[in-house]
């Protein structure tokens, strides 16, 4: 990574996912994150590129920005699409304490990851969906 | 991601080792689909191997779960430590699928 700041331009496909979490893991671990962290980190990816990938763009596959910063102890990665507007913490938290009947499939990959960055936050920008996290 | 299943009389074990993402999840359930189906089955998930889960993984437990119950049997987790424990109790998952240290104490369904 140069210097403290670096990015990468994928294709939005599932069978990428692999690099990115490498691309990532690779600076987390570079950064010094405890191990611990650096899995916390390719969940979060895993779940937001899972995300972008299936639902981002009309006509798939599009691209995926990731941008990672190591600021002040604080390890912040940017994924960055031009898919359709889509605030992925707007959607409604799983119900995490129903039986299995009641329990439903969805939303569990964005609770999972902002059960496990320390801070989660969407904007919109111009054409582009930026999710940014914090672990 | 590697499957194993071993079908016994009346239980079926699924040992994973790996990891189980949005990349493996298709290959899990389609490999699971080869498991025995019988009355009342219960299917033992051995998940000692398994490194690292993610929430694609979570609905193929889950999923199975559910259509194993619709015909009186159950889904049951052993061996969880790390990042695949903390994710199943944080989804709560734990609150509906019994778990257990290891295979053995899980076919004597003992906690």
């Amino acid at each position: 990574m140069a210097g403290k700041q670096d990015q990468r331009i994928f294709p939005a496909r599932i069978d990428v996912i692999p690099e990115v979490m490498d691309y990532v893991s690779h600076a987390a671990e570079k950064a010094a994150l405890h191990p611990k962290r650096v899995m916390h980190i390719q969940l979060a990816i895993d779940e937001a590129m899972a995300n972008i990938c299936n639902y981002a763009y009309q006509t798939p596959p599009g691209e995926v920005l990731v941008r990672i910063q190591d600021k002040e102890g604080h390890f912040m990665v940017e994924m960055i699409d031009e898919g359709i507007p889509f605030d992925p913490l707007n959607m409604e938290e799983p119900d995490t304490q129903v039986g299995l009947e009641e329990r439903e499939v969805g939303g569990l990959g964005i609770f999972l990851l902002r059960q496990v960055m320390q801070e989660v936050r969407y904007r919109r920008e111009g054409k582009q969906n930026i999710l940014t996290f914090v672990v | 991601m590697k499957i194993n299943i071993a079908n016994e009389q009346d239980y079926s074990v699924i040992t994973v080792t790996g990891r189980l993402d949005t990349v493996t999840a298709p290959d899990f359930e389609k490999e699971c689909a080869a498991c025995k189906e019988t009355e009342a089955q219960r299917i033992i998930l051995d998940f000692a191997a398994l490194d690292y889960i993610s929430s694609a993984g979570l609905r193929c437990i889950l999923a199975m779960a559910k259509k194993i119950k619709k015909t009186g049997g159950s889904v049951m987790l052993c061996g969880i430590s790390g990042l695949v424990e903390e994710v199943i109790k944080v989804s709560g998952f734990d609150s509906f699928l019994p778990i257990f240290e290891n295979v053995e104490q899980a076919v004597r369904g003992e906690a």
